[in-house]
């Protein structure tokens, strides 16, 4: 059941128009990531949905009510900050409270309801310290009890993990999509990281300068990127010009590293996305690029080699444990164009 | 150089301000002190006994309380409303707004005297614009001599205190914070009371002790605008001095007064540390919204339709009324008509019988120009070791019991210091009475605590690597002194110089002690023109306070424009 639509909204800020025409949805107990590099416009989307903003165009809806005269603090919903904006004049207690308070409820109530968050969260004894002595994931773990406590019908998350350290980050995003998930909250979870969007989203809007590129599942956007943007986004960079053809055996692409049978709907020219990790180090695939061996980067996992395909420079990825002919050699890969390629209309 | 030669070094530049304020900060408050304290017959704590019987320090009490409450709340009702307007949004037009609201802080009082004089006075644009409408006889607005006047003039001037330190803090508040408060279910109402203002707090509260302040020590706008029925403890203490000549009440009135200002102070320097709460402060280009919904745009063009009215009208009424002529001359047969003249500053010049001192008002400029650079060099010559000493050397406890004493001049009532000045430099050991150099010593103990908070900072900015790199050059001290210190202090040194002149022109409340009758500087010709009947006096009077707002408003240009930071301190 959609719960939130978004109707075409636009927004400029001067003469930078931050939002242009977007346009989604959110469905009850779902959790959407807003998925985009830093600029796209997914703060601005959050302002306007929390009311905090308005837009120039376009209605936002909420069970098919308009909210466009609806201010902020009645909408019922939640909003965590990047850097989580807690008082810093209150302690634990009194931030989490502090909605309560708002909604009126009485003061037994706001204790239980503030045991119930603390301990959800994690910390249960934290009610009396000061929000200034807190580390970096506690502060983290008090905004979500704080923005979770009044039971938002829809909860906003803005990088709610942007400002911790890496390790911390990847603990924590599990964590959150626990509690998010177990108490069955409609959420809204922005990021410019990939991956966190990948493991919190049951779908994700993938966002680029004021535009809705892709909306789909994590797998789908993944597997099926819509455009060369969102490849690039999701770092699988080969993407280059082609040519297809209709010729009397079916449609063949002609490319810098050679020609080849493909299923496409596309002809004339095309961009072709090889996908990085999905090569084998060797010639038995169905077509084999050839090229020079430039460099590796390290991943940990997995390993990412530079070939050198007459103009173009291509990466792929092989498991870390893999051996490495020496740098500058001659090397060859193959891919089954089947899975490992994606054609865009150039 | 070892650490002992270091620190004997740093004392001998003490050597010469520690001299100074010696002589002329504790010498003349001990002699207020022994003044009130011992008077003989009557036994050694007659003259204060006498002084609590009496109703007199009392009353005067009280009504500086008074006063200086009521002007600190108006002004907290005026200023915060342009706090919020100024930390909030970017607006074209801005910095020029700012800079003007800025402008009544640093007008010497008798300006801001002559200028609401000039507006809302019996001679003033309201009320001859009233007469001739309703053709009237007499001035229907009774401004001048109201407590109403005492409160404008101090709104007007402190207005401005408010803006800035309010207004900047406020800019660098996370609008986040506030946000949240909002998307927790407060309205616009509750989320201001229950978390912008906590977080504010410490910032209103040193601006409101800080006007309070001015407000309490408050002389001449008292002196002229309220007129003989109130006095402050600075009025009274003129009073007791000048009329009176009742120097014990007096000297028991300046205890009293440096007793509330100190306290005060300290207060306010408590009160600061306590209450700051640490918050993540955002660069402005982050907060700073500009004026997009029409509700903001009205009550952005009522705040700064009502600060330029309180803050700038009076400069302009004062400016124009100057060269406005609306009745003939005394003694003139032919009826001028009324219009544009520049009589009154040509008046200035010429020895009228009706002019007070045996001297035509010019003089006052040539003796206030003469006061103000002997000042200027006093200031500096006293000022430049002292900061020097303080950056070398910020640590130990010497340089931090000089650092607090150094603003004690700042904490005492400028007619406090006239007062010290008359009971104690008129005797042997220093009898200075008769000395042009009276004067120029007051201002210099008003001007020269500003001189060294301009130079520290300066000279603490140069790395000790330019000086070290200087060094292994081949410079001596005293060469990098002249080379590098000098010169790359330069635009600080002429802040200071700016401000210690600007300070000795405008100064009145220890001045008007002290100054002799023969030698009147600008603002002790403004008011003696000023207490005058006749067109003629009055337009001088404001002709010489034109003169000394454009002599002061271009030194604050200057200022501004030298700077190289943000606001200083106040």
């Amino acid at each position: 059941m959609k719960l939130l639509s978004i109707n075409h909204i636009s927004k400029a800020f001067g003469s930078t128009q931050a939002l242009n025409d977007v346009a989604f949805e959110v469905n009850q107990g779902e959790i959407l990531a807003l998925l985009g590099p830093s600029g796209c416009g997914k703060s601005t989307l959050l302002s306007l949905i929390a009311g905090l903003e308005i837009p120039d165009k376009g209605e936002i809806y909420w069970n098919g009510v308009s909210l466009a005269n609806i201010p902020p603090h009645l909408r019922k919903f939640g909003l965590m900050f990047q850097d989580f904006a807690l008082f810093p004049h209150m302690n634990v207690y009194a931030n989490v409270a502090f909605g309560l308070k708002m909604a009126r409820m009485d003061n037994a109530k706001i204790d239980q309801r503030i045991i119930e968050m603390l301990s959800l969260v994690g910390l249960p004894d934290f009610s009396n310290r000061d929000v200034n002595t807190l580390s970096g994931g506690e502060q983290q773990r008090i905004a979500l009890a704080r923005a979770l406590a009044p039971h938002p019908r829809l909860l906003m998350l803005d990088e709610p993990l942007g400002s911790l350290d890496r390790n911390l980050r990847e603990r924590l995003v599990v964590d959150l999509q626990n509690i998010l998930s177990r108490m069955n909250q409609t959420a809204i979870y922005v990021t410019h990281d990939q991956e966190e969007a990948f493991v919190i989203a049951d779908r994700i809007v993938l966002m680029n300068i004021g535009k809705v590129e892709q909306i789909g599942t994590p797998q789908e956007i993944y597997n099926y990127p819509a455009s060369p943007f969102v490849a690039r986004f999701l770092e699988m960079t080969n993407i280059i010009p082609a040519n297809i053809q209709n010729q009397a055996g079916g449609k063949i692409v002609f490319t810098d590293f050679g020609k080849f049978i493909i299923k496409s709907e596309f002809e004339g020219k095309v961009e072709l996305l090889i996908r990085p990790d999905l090569a084998r180090l060797d010639d038995t695939g169905p077509v084999k690029i050839k090229g020079y061996y430039r460099g590796v980067s390290f991943r940990g996992s997995r390993q990412r080699i530079s070939l050198q395909v007459n103009r173009f420079t291509m990466a792929f990825d092989f498991p870390s444990i893999t051996v490495l002919p020496e740098i500058g050699s001659e090397m060859t890969v193959s891919i089954n164009p089947e899975t490992a390629i994606r054609i865009f209309p150039a | 150089m070892n650490k002992h030669h270091r620190s004997i070094s740093i004392l001998l530049l003490w050597l010469a301000p520690a001299a100074f304020l010696l002589l002329f900060y504790f010498y003349p408050l001990g002699s207020i002190f022994s003044l009130s304290f011992s008077r003989s017959q009557a036994g050694f704590f007659a003259p204060i006994i006498e002084a609590i019987k009496s109703s007199i320090p009392w009353r005067v009490l009280g009504f500086t309380f008074w006063q200086a409450i009521l002007s600190t709340l108006l002004t907290l009702a005026i200023g915060l409303p342009g706090a919020y307007l100024f930390g909030h949004f970017n607006f074209r037009g801005k910095s020029l707004l700012q800079a003007l609201t800025g402008i009544p802080f640093l007008m010497p009082t008798l300006v801001v005297a002559a200028a609401f004089n000039a507006l809302l006075g019996p001679g003033g644009w309201v009320n001859i614009g009233l007469m001739k409408l309703l053709n009237l006889n007499n001035a229907p607005i009774q401004f001048v001599n109201t407590l109403t006047a005492i409160l404008v003039a101090h709104v007007f001037y402190n207005t401005t205190i408010v803006l800035r330190t309010v207004g900047d803090f406020w800019s660098h508040l996370d609008p986040r914070i506030n946000q949240a408060a909002r998307m927790l279910g407060a309205n616009r109402w509750q989320a201001l009371r229950w978390v912008v203002l906590p977080l504010l707090a410490p910032a209103i509260a040193a601006s409101a002790l800080l006007v309070f302040i001015f407000d309490f020590t408050s002389f001449g706008v008292i002196l002229i605008l309220g007129g003989p029925h109130f006095a402050t403890l600075e009025v009274e203490i003129y009073y007791q001095t000048i009329s009176l000549f009742n120097l014990p009440l007096a000297a028991v009135l300046s205890l009293l007064q440096l007793a509330c200002t100190l306290g005060l102070t300290v207060l306010y320097t408590r009160l600061i540390r306590r209450l700051s709460i640490p918050l993540p402060l955002k660069s402005t280009r982050v907060t700073y919204r500009r004026l997009t919904t029409r509700r903001s745009k009205l009550a952005a063009g009522v705040i700064i339709f009502s600060l330029l009215t309180i803050l700038i009208v009076p400069l302009a009424a004062l400016s124009l009324r100057s060269v406005t002529r609306l009745e003939p001359n005394r003694g003139e047969q032919t009826v001028s008509s009324p219009g544009l003249t520049l009589d009154f500053y040509r008046n200035l010049w010429v020895n009228s019988t009706a002019s007070i001192s045996y001297a035509p008002p010019s003089t006052a400029i040539i003796i206030s120009l003469g006061y103000a650079i002997t000042t200027t060099v006093l200031a500096l010559l006293l000022g430049f070791p002292a900061a020097l000493a303080l950056s070398r050397d910020s640590t130990s406890h010497l340089s931090h019991a000089f650092d607090a004493l150094l603003m004690l001049p700042l904490g005492t009532s400028a007619v406090t210091l006239g007062l010290g000045f008359i009971v104690a430099l008129d005797k042997p050991p220093l009898d200075l009475r008769s000395s042009l150099l009276l004067v120029p010593l007051a201002h210099t103990l008003v001007a020269f605590p500003f001189v060294v908070r301009n130079l520290t900072p300066a000279f603490r900015s140069i790395q000790p690597r330019i000086r070290q790199a200087a060094a292994t050059l081949g410079a001596s001290p005293g060469k990098v002194m002249r080379y590098v210190d000098i010169p790359m202090i330069g635009r600080s040194l002429l802040v200071a110089a700016t401000f210690a002149f600007t300070i000795s022109l405008g100064e009145f409340g220890a001045t008007s002690l002290i100054a002799r009758p023969e030698y009147p500087t600008i603002p002790i010709a403004i008011y003696r023109l000023i207490s005058r009947p006749g067109e003629s006096n009055y337009g001088q009077a404001l002709a010489l306070s034109t003169i000394l707002m454009i002599v002061a408003g271009g030194a604050m240009f200057i200022i501004d424009r030298l700077r190289i930071g943000e606001i200083g301190e106040f």
